[in-house]
């Protein structure tokens, strides 16, 4: 049995401790705006942040989450305000396809909490874990830096 | 309706096969205003009271339905379709509901490939939106007593201007919709002074959803009573099973049983590989119980595919003659002068198409119909393989699109969707079929792998003389029963080179096929391209000229080049030829803003910089590429900027069309950089992102700068043309900042210092 907090509801789960948090959120609570991706850990479409540390979802077991805090991209946008990644990503028209966003999202609000004026240098390691097939990393970039501002 | 046929010649061995529809580059197929035919599924613009057009209708209360019939994996095609008709509607934005066409061949042919939605569909929506407008005109000034000439349109309103009577479109639509729609070729369309959003900046439709999570890809869809299945398919292509023991994923909590499907035979078409499909409750049983298979597989021949061995046989079989598929003048003869005469062999792997969103689809199989959920480039294709794969008509399957999280050419082939609906008319319940990365990988179409060898004579003037091209692949052509590489394949890039070299031969041959091969964002393009414009910077170096310099001479003034009097039946992407010419003044005026836009001959080459251009027409599309690389001591390159010069005519959405440019350089370098497949003993030996690398945000290019040429010509393909050029140009960069001229991809296998 675990209990843990997603988006602001407690939940109890009481299903295979190996499953990934990605499934859980997906299959069973259909909340839907994580993506899978790769099921390794190596592209960062199931970034969601658990106690407010980005992590990739496909990786994090159940079992670890007991008491712990989830947030996915379904719940970013409180009360219908957008988070100013979520606004800066609109004003740089960043997505393409969009199937990646979620996790792109997600990383660089992680980034912004722990480094509020990130550098070029600080964004190639926050972000780099993130693929985006459509290629849109220079927008990702030029969002992140205007989000940054917009917080400043 | 209207078919208009192009030339099929090389291609016409595919009627028995599968429809035209649902093959790149075939026969344009348009409807006419609104078609007789009965729909698949009714859309809301359907069943609207004003209704002129398949792809538009209008409610009493004023909200315009616009269809966009063409998928959306990241071009913006949905929203770009929906706003050509909205202008010449004269239409308010904000009461335009987009909606996303079933596959239903009323609405002309749906295969989102070639990068010609736009091309082929921009008049239809014209008419569209034209229509309606004459309509709501027409009911307006009966009403007003007026003639129709003195009203005019405007923000979802028609305006008497003398009298200053007006009225909203919403209220026209009851008397709008008892009037005849007007013939396509009676409607006049706005000129261009009085376009409101084609040519102008708009966000696209679902940009709010992707940002918020709430944008729906194939793999959010879930149905009532849906089970999961994860398929192990065979590890070589055509391998069939010896042994299955699945008891041990049997056991496994949440699956409920497996399904052993037939094992594909050729040609492959797009029908489902075959395999052990395991079925249970969620993703994650199924997944688990699929690695608890034990399967002892007979593999067939193909697993006799190796990739060393293959690459060599292809390398040495370019350089012997081969068909000629283009002759001018006498290539032979210019060599045989003497002079200054060089000649490469270029070699590129295989690739993987490897969209962020793997393969799904849910289908639900009941009384003898199915409905799919896909997110496929082509619904049609989604019709026809299903319904062969369940043996039921075309008609009775109604597939949905659903977002695509990236295409690139591997959702036109809906092998997914197929197995999806044979496991649900089997099991008798929804289905949604997940592929997972090492799936995506392993079983992809790929793109396929390619030796390119150049021979070329230049004068003591440094003017080239004579050019030799051939290329050696596996073709796209033995996906479909094909016993050499089809037309198409040869008229990417091997021969359409637009340059005025006195002698040219091009010279082609197919090779072995051991896989799937498929259309990949640029297609033949790619491997043509880079070898081509890499080897026109070895003859620029030859000739002791600046490139840049070299490439405009080799132009001259430039002029339409007529193919088919060089023996070249050039399918011209599916374009008529006498619209969409093949005009190397064009070719020319990309490469001078090339060199004025970028830093080309503003800094000398060398120490670790280097600046590389390249420029190529594709998909009726003329691009060239500055790229500028920086390689460090240790041999690691980086790519600070690329410069994207466009002529694709006429640019519907441009900030949608720059970021088709932007991408394409992303990929198109990392392409080139960094992507390989390869296979041993015919399995392939990549399986997710760690063995199959992509461009990240470290390695990706810092800067892609884009320009539109504003030649005023019709529109044609921004979605791939970008990526071939880039892909060239980053080789000679290379060559620029290291003397190292990397004639193998990927380039990271290359040590550069």
């Amino acid at each position: 049995m675990v209990n843990l907090t997603v988006n602001g509801k407690p939940h109890t789960y009481d299903g295979d401790p190996d499953m990934p948090l990605l499934w859980y959120v997906r299959d069973d609570l259909r909340l839907t705006g994580t993506r899978f991706g790769c099921g390794a850990g190596l592209c960062g479409a199931c970034t969601v942040h658990v106690n407010g540390q980005a992590v990739r979802s496909c990786q994090t077991k159940m079992s670890t989450l007991e008491t712990k805090t989830v947030l996915t991209i379904d719940a970013l946008a409180a009360n219908g305000t957008m988070h100013p990644v979520q606004r800066a990503w609109i004003a740089h028209n960043v997505p393409q396809c969009g199937y990646c966003q979620s996790g792109q999202i997600m990383s660089a609000v992680a980034l912004l909490k722990a480094t509020p004026a990130p550098t070029d240098a600080d964004i190639d390691r926050a972000m780099t874990g993130n693929i985006c097939r459509c290629g849109t990393y220079q927008r990702i970039r030029a969002a992140i830096h205007t989000a940054a501002k917009e917080r400043a | 309706m209207n078919i208009e046929n192009i030339s099929l010649s090389r291609r016409t061995f595919l009627g028995g096969v599968l429809s035209t529809g649902a093959f790149v580059i075939a026969s344009r197929f348009v409807p006419g205003t609104l078609s007789a035919q009965e729909a698949v599924f009714n859309t809301k613009a359907d069943t609207a009271m004003l209704h002129p057009s398949v792809y538009l209708g209008i409610e009493p209360n004023g909200t315009v339905f616009i269809v966009t019939h063409r998928s959306e994996m990241g071009t913006g095609i949905r929203t770009s379709l929906p706003l050509v008709a909205a202008d010449e509607l004269d239409a308010d934005w904000s009461r335009c509901r987009i909606e996303q066409g079933v596959g239903d061949t009323r609405y002309g042919d749906q295969n989102t490939d070639g990068s010609r939605s736009i091309r082929d569909f921009y008049d239809a929506f014209r008419v569209a939106g034209a229509s309606a407008k004459s309509m709501l005109v027409s009911a307006a000034a009966a009403q007003w007593n007026v003639p129709a000439s003195e009203c005019t349109t405007a923000n979802h309103e028609v305006v008497h201007a003398k009298s200053g009577k007006k009225l909203g479109y919403g209220a026209l639509v009851p008397a709008a919709a008892k009037l005849p729609v007007p013939k396509a070729a009676d409607v006049t369309f706005k000129p261009k002074s009085a376009w409101k959003f084609v040519g102008k900046e708009r966000k696209i439709y679902d940009l709010d959803n992707i940002a918020t999570g709430k944008a729906e890809f194939g793999l959010d869809v879930y149905r009532d009573g849906m089970v999961f299945a994860s398929i192990e398919h065979p590890p070589v292509l055509g391998g069939v099973i010896r042994t299955l023991d699945d008891k041990a994923a049997l056991a496994v909590k949440g699956v409920s049983q497996t399904v052993t499907l037939d094992t594909i035979k050729p040609p492959v078409q797009f029908a489902p590989l075959g395999g052990v499909a395991v079925v249970g409750n969620s993703t994650w049983a199924v997944m688990q119980g699929r690695r608890k298979l034990k399967i002892d597989w007979n593999d067939g021949p193909h697993a006799s595919f190796t990739s060393e061995p293959f690459k060599a046989a292809m390398m040495a079989r370019v350089q012997t003659p081969l068909k000629v598929a283009r002759n001018l003048g006498n290539v032979d003869a210019e060599f045989a002068k003497g002079g200054k005469v060089i000649e490469a062999v270029y070699y590129t792997p295989m690739a993987a198409h490897a969209s962020m969103e793997p393969p799904a689809a849910v289908a639900d199989f009941r009384n003898g119909k199915v409905e799919v959920w896909t997110p496929t480039q082509n619904p049609q294709a989604v019709q026809e393989t299903v319904a062969a794969a369940v043996g039921i008509d075309k008609k009775n399957v109604i597939c949905h699109v659903t977002l695509l999280g990236g295409g690139f050419g591997r959702k036109s082939k809906p092998d997914f969707a197929a197995e999806a609906a044979v496991l649900s008319k089997k099991l008798g319940k929804p289905v949604k079929v997940i592929w997972t990365r090492e799936d995506d990988i392993h079983f992809d179409f790929y793109h396929t792998t390619a030796a390119v060898y150049h021979k070329a004579a230049v004068d003591a003037k440094g003017k080239p003389t004579a050019w030799l091209q051939r290329s050696v692949f596996p073709p796209i052509g033995s996906t479909f029963g094909a016993p050499g590489p089809l037309g198409f394949e040869l008229d990417m890039g091997l021969v359409d080179t637009a340059y005025d070299v006195p002698n040219i031969r091009a010279e082609n041959s197919g090779a072995d096929v051991h896989v799937r091969i498929g259309w990949f964002r640029a297609v033949a393009n790619n491997y043509h391209a880079f070898a081509a414009h890499g080897f026109a910077d070895e003859m620029a170096h030859a000739a002791n000229r600046d490139t840049l310099e070299f490439l405009l001479d080799m132009i001259g003034p430039g002029h339409v080049i007529d193919l088919k009097a060089q023996g070249v039946d050039y399918a011209n992407y599916g374009a008529p030829i006498e619209k969409y010419p093949v005009d190397s003044r064009r070719l020319r005026r990309v490469l001078e803003v090339a060199g004025e836009k970028s830093n080309w001959g503003k800094r000398k080459p060398g120490n670790g910089w280097g600046i590389g251009i390249a420029a190529h027409r594709s998909f009726n599309t003329y691009v060239a590429s500055v790229v500028e690389v920086e390689v460090d001591a240790q041999g690691r390159v980086r790519i600070p900027r690329i410069d994207q010069v466009v002529d694709a005519g006429t640019y519907i959405n441009p900030d949608r069309v720059r970021s088709q440019f932007e991408g394409a350089a992303v990929m198109g370098a990392g392409l080139a950089m960094l992507g390989e497949i390869t296979a041993t003993n015919g399995r392939i030996d990549q399986n997710n992102f760690d063995g199959f690398k992509v461009a990240r945000m470290n390695d990706a290019v810092r800067q892609v700068n884009v320009h539109f040429v504003e030649s005023g010509n019709l529109p044609t393909g921004v979605g791939e043309p970008g990526v071939p050029p880039v892909m060239a140009a980053l080789g000679n960069a290379i060559f620029a900042a290291t003397g190292k001229r990397v004639r193998e991809l990927p380039i990271s296998k290359t040590k550069l210092v």
